[in-house]
C-alpha cells in the first residue's frame, strides 16, 4: 500500500490562504510528439498553471469534440504509447516536484495495459490522480474493482458530476472523489463551439457535502469564463480545447507555440486572483 | 442501480460518462415496464406481423444441397420489410422511445441495414431522425444511403477515425452525450452499454423462437445445427436464443477478410483481447495499450472490432463455437444461392451461408439438418459485388460469372 499523494490537497490550500482559484490547463500528452509534449508541459507550469490534467491519447475518445479528437490521433501518429506518455510526465515532474498531476483516460487503456500496473507505473512517474471519462460511479468497483486499485498505489480517482446528476449521484461523487472533483458546466463532449451552463446548484451543493474541491470544466476558453466559473462557486477552471488548439494551429512553429502558450496561461491565472 | 444484470458472466456493463447513466437507466426502467405492459405488447406485435412481415418463412434448399444429404433451411430474414432483421428490434425501441417522450431518434449504421430499419420506423411513427455512416461505409452502400433519405432521415457521413462503423458509434454518442433529453439513441447491434445487449435481444429473439417451431413441424426434430454471421451480434443472438437451453451446436460466423492471419479480419471473438469498449467488457480488436484496431472485412456490415458482450460470454463458457469465413468464401455463398436457388442473400448473411456449405462439403454423406439465418438481402450489395468481380477478372467475356473461380482456397 502507497501512501496516498498529497499534491492535490496541499495545491488547493495553498491557494485557499491567497484567494486564488485554482486555473488546470488540459492537453493530451505527446500532442504532436513526445518531445515537443514535454516542452509545452514545462511552458504551462512556468507560466503559471496551478495544476495540470493530462490526456491519454485514444483511438476512440467518444467524450471528445473535434479538437480533442485531432490531438489523440496527431499524438497517436507520432508514435505515442502509454509508457512515452508516462515518461512524459515523470521528465516534467524532475523539474516540478510539488505540482499535482491529474490522468484524464478512456477506461480502455487502464483495462488493456493491466489495471494494477497502470495505477502503479501511474505512481511512478510522478502522476498524482486519475480520471476515467467513461466509468459512471456505478461501475467503480463491481467489475474490476479500480477504486481498490487506484488506493492501493496511492492515487486519488478523480470523479466527474455532470450538471444532470441526481442527488443521489452528487452526494455519492462528493463522498468518493478524491483530489478534486471535475464539475461539467454542461452536457455533451468537449470542445468550445457550445456555450458554457453554470451548474450553481450543484456547486453549492457539493460545498454542502464538503466534497473535495470542484474544478469547473467544458467550455471554458476565455479568461471571462475562468471569472464566472469562480462566480458560480467553483475552486478552479479546467481549460482544454482552447489550449489544444494553440498547439494546432502552431504545428510548424514551436518558438510561436509555447510563447502563446505562455500568454494564454498567464491570461487565464491572472483571472483567478482577487476573487 | 440497474435493475436487470448488467453482465454476462464477467462480460458487460455500463461504461459511459456518467452524464449518460440517468438516460440508460430511463431507458431500462421504461423497458422493463413495457414487457410487462399488455398495450406495449399488441402495438408491438401488430406491427410486427401487419407492418413488417412477421413471421418470416423458413425455406429449405433445394438445389444447394444436390448430391449430399444436407438439408439448409434458411430462415428468411430477408423477407421482412427493410430486407433485414434489424427492422424487428427498431420496431420495439421506437415504441420504446415514444413511451420516453422522445421526438428525435438517432443510430449508427455500417451495412445501412440498421440505418434503413431505423429511417423507416422514424417516418412510421413520426420521429425526427439521423443517421451516422461512416464515410467509407457510405460509398459502398450507396444504395442504403439512398433509401435512409428517401424515407426522410438525416444521414451524416462520418469522417473521423478510420470513417467506418466504430466511428459511427462515437459520432452516435457524442450526438447522445448532448441531446438525451429530447432524443434516444437507437443502437443497432446486441453490443453497446447495457441494456442495450439485453433489449435488443429480446427483440430478435423471435427469429430463434420461430425458426425452431417452424422446424419442429416440417422435420419434427431440431436441427444439427444454427448459424449465424456475428458483427455486433444481433442477428445471431436473435437466434440463438431459443436454443440456449438445449443442446443444439451453435455457430457464429466472423468475417475472416484476407485471413486470421491476416491483418485483414474482423473476427474479434477468434483473435479479439479483452477490454473495455462502446460501453461493455468485450473482446476487441487492440494492440497492448487498447488503442482500437480497425477492422476489415468486404462486408460493411460485420466490419466492427469489437462485439456484443454476451457473445464474448458464450464463447467463455463454451456454448457457441464462432468460426470465420473469409471474404472469398462469403462471395462463393453470395454468387452460389443467387445462382442456385434464386436468393441474393446480403453479404453478411452470406458469411454464415459459407459456413454451412463448409460443413456439407466437408461431410456430404452425413445427413444433417442445418439452420442458417439468412438475415438479410444482398440487393444492396450487388454494385459492389459487380465491381469486384469485374476487378478480379471473375466475369466472362458473355457476362456470365466463373464461380468456380472465386474461391481460390476451396
Amino acid at each position: 500500500m502507497t501512501a496516498k499523494s498529497l499534491r492535490f490537497q496541499n495545491t488547493f490550500k495553498a491557494l485557499r490562504q491567497k484567494n486564488e482559484g485554482a486555473f488546470v490547463p488540459f492537453v493530451t500528452l505527446c500532442d504532436p510528439n513526445l518531445e515537443t509534449s514535454v516542452k509545452i508541459l514545462h511552458t504551462l507550469c512556468a507560466a503559471g498553471a496551478d495544476a495540470l490534467e493530462l490526456g491519454l491519447p485514444f483511438s476512440d475518445p467518444c467524450a471528445d469534440g473535434t479538437v480533442i479528437q485531432a490531438a489523440d490521433k496527431r499524438a497517436l501518429n507520432s508514435g505515442a504509447t502509454t509508457d512515452r506518455c508516462f515518461e512524459a510526465v515523470s521528465r516534467l515532474r524532475a523539474d516540478y516536484p510539488d505540482i499535482p498531476i491529474s490522468l484524464l483516460v478512456y477506461v480502455n487503456l487502464v483495462t488493456v495495459y493491466g489495471m494494477e500496473k497502470f495505477f502503479e507505473q501511474a505512481r511512478v512517474n510522478g502522476v498524482d490522480a486519475v480520471l476515467m471519462a467513461d466509468v459512471p460511479c456505478c461501475m467503480l468497483s463491481c467489475g474490476e474493482d479500480f477504486v481498490a486499485a487506484a488506493e492501493a498505489h496511492g492515487i486519488e480517482l478523480v470523479l466527474i458530476a455532470p450538471s444532470n446528476a441526481s442527488d443521489k449521484i452528487v452526494r455519492e461523487i462528493a463522498a468518493r472523489s478524491q483530489g478534486y472533483v471535475y464539475a461539467l458546466s454542461r452536457y455533451g463532449i468537449t470542445g468550445t463551439e457550445n456555450v458554457f451552463g453554470r451548474p450553481v446548484a450543484m456547486l453549492k451543493r457539493l460545498k454542502e457535502l464538503n466534497s473535495a474541491p470542484a474544478l469547473l470544466g467544458f467550455g471554458i476558453s476565455t479568461p471571462e469564463h475562468v471569472k464566472i466559473a469562480l462566480q458560480c462557486g467553483a475552486d478552479g477552471a479546467i481549460c482544454g480545447s482552447a489550449i489544444v488548439k494553440i498547439i494546432e494551429r502552431n504545428l510548424n512553429n514551436e518558438t510561436a507555440m509555447l510563447e502563446e502558450l505562455t500568454i494564454f496561461v498567464r491570461n487565464m491565472k491572472a483571472a483567478t486572483k482577487g476573487r | 442501480m440497474s435493475i436487470l444484470n448488467p453482465f454476462f458472466g464477467r462480460f458487460g456493463g455500463m461504461y459511459v460518462p456518467e452524464v449518460l447513466i440517468p438516460a440508460l437507466e430511463e431507458l431500462e426502467q421504461t423497458f422493463v415496464q413495457a414487457q410487462q405492459n399488455e398495450n406495449f405488447k399488441r402495438e408491438l406485435n401488430e406491427l410486427l406481423i401487419n407492418y413488417a412481415g412477421r413471421p418470416t418463412k423458413l425455406t429449405l434448399c433445394r438445389n444447394l444441397t444436390r448430391g449430399t444429404k444436407t438439408k439448409i433451411y434458411l430462415k428468411r430474414e430477408d423477407l421482412l420489410h427493410g430486407g433485414a432483421h434489424k427492422t424487428n428490434q427498431v420496431i420495439g425501441q421506437a415504441l420504446l422511445a415514444r413511451h420516453m417522450g422522445k421526438t428525435r431518434i438517432i443510430a449508427e449504421t455500417g451495412a445501412g441495414q440498421h440505418g434503413v430499419a431505423t429511417a423507416l420506423i422514424c417516418a412510421l411513427l413520426g420521429f425526427k431522425c439521423r443517421i451516422y455512416m461512416g464515410k467509407k461505409d457510405a460509398e459502398r452502400q450507396r444504395p442504403n444511403v439512398f433509401r435512409m433519405r428517401l424515407m426522410g432521415a438525416e444521414v451524416c457521413e462520418v469522417t473521423s477515425g478510420s470513417c467506418s462503423l466504430k466511428d459511427a458509434c462515437n459520432e452516435a454518442l457524442r450526438d447522445y452525450a448532448a441531446n438525451f433529453n429530447t432524443t434516444h439513441y437507437m443502437i443497432g447491434t446486441a453490443a453497446g452499454p447495457h441494456p442495450f445487449p439485453t433489449i435488443v435481444r429480446e427483440f430478435q429473439k423471435v427469429i430463434g423462437e420461430e425458426a425452431r417451431a417452424q422446424l419442429q413441424q416440417i422435420e419434427g426434430r431440431d436441427p444439427d445445427a444454427a448459424i449465424a454471421c456475428v458483427g455486433g451480434g444481433s442477428n445471431a443472438i436473435g437466434l440463438f436464443t431459443a436454443f440456449l437451453d438445449s443442446k443444439v451446436p451453435l455457430y457464429g460466423v466472423e468475417p475472416a477478410g484476407l485471413g486470421l492471419d491476416s491483418n485483414k479480419h474482423g473476427a474479434t471473438l477468434e483473435r479479439g483481447t479483452e477490454g473495455i469498449f462502446f460501453g461493455a467488457r468485450s473482446l476487441n480488436l487492440q494492440n497492448e495499450d487498447g488503442q482500437i484496431y480497425e477492422s476489415y472485412s468486404i462486408s460493411a456490415g460485420l466490419d466492427f472490432p469489437s462485439v456484443g458482450p454476451q457473445h464474448a460470454y458464450l464463447q467463455d463458457i463454451g456454448r457457441v463455437k464462432y468460426v470465420g469465413a473469409t471474404d472469398n468464401e462469403a462471395l462463393e455463398a453470395f454468387v452460389l444461392l443467387s445462382e442456385r436457388e434464386g436468393i441474393i442473400p446480403a453479404m453478411e448473411s452470406s458469411h454464415a451461408l459459407a459456413q454451412a456449405i463448409k460443413m456439407m462439403r466437408e461431410n456430404p454423406d452425413k445427413e444433417q439438418i442445418l439452420l442458417v439465418n439468412l438475415s438479410g438481402r444482398g440487393d444492396k450489395d450487388i454494385f459492389n459485388v459487380d465491381k469486384i468481380l469485374h476487378e478480379r477478372g471473375l466475369i466472362a467475356a458473355d457476362g456470365s460469372i466463373l464461380i468456380d473461380q472465386i474461391n481460390p482456397q476451396r
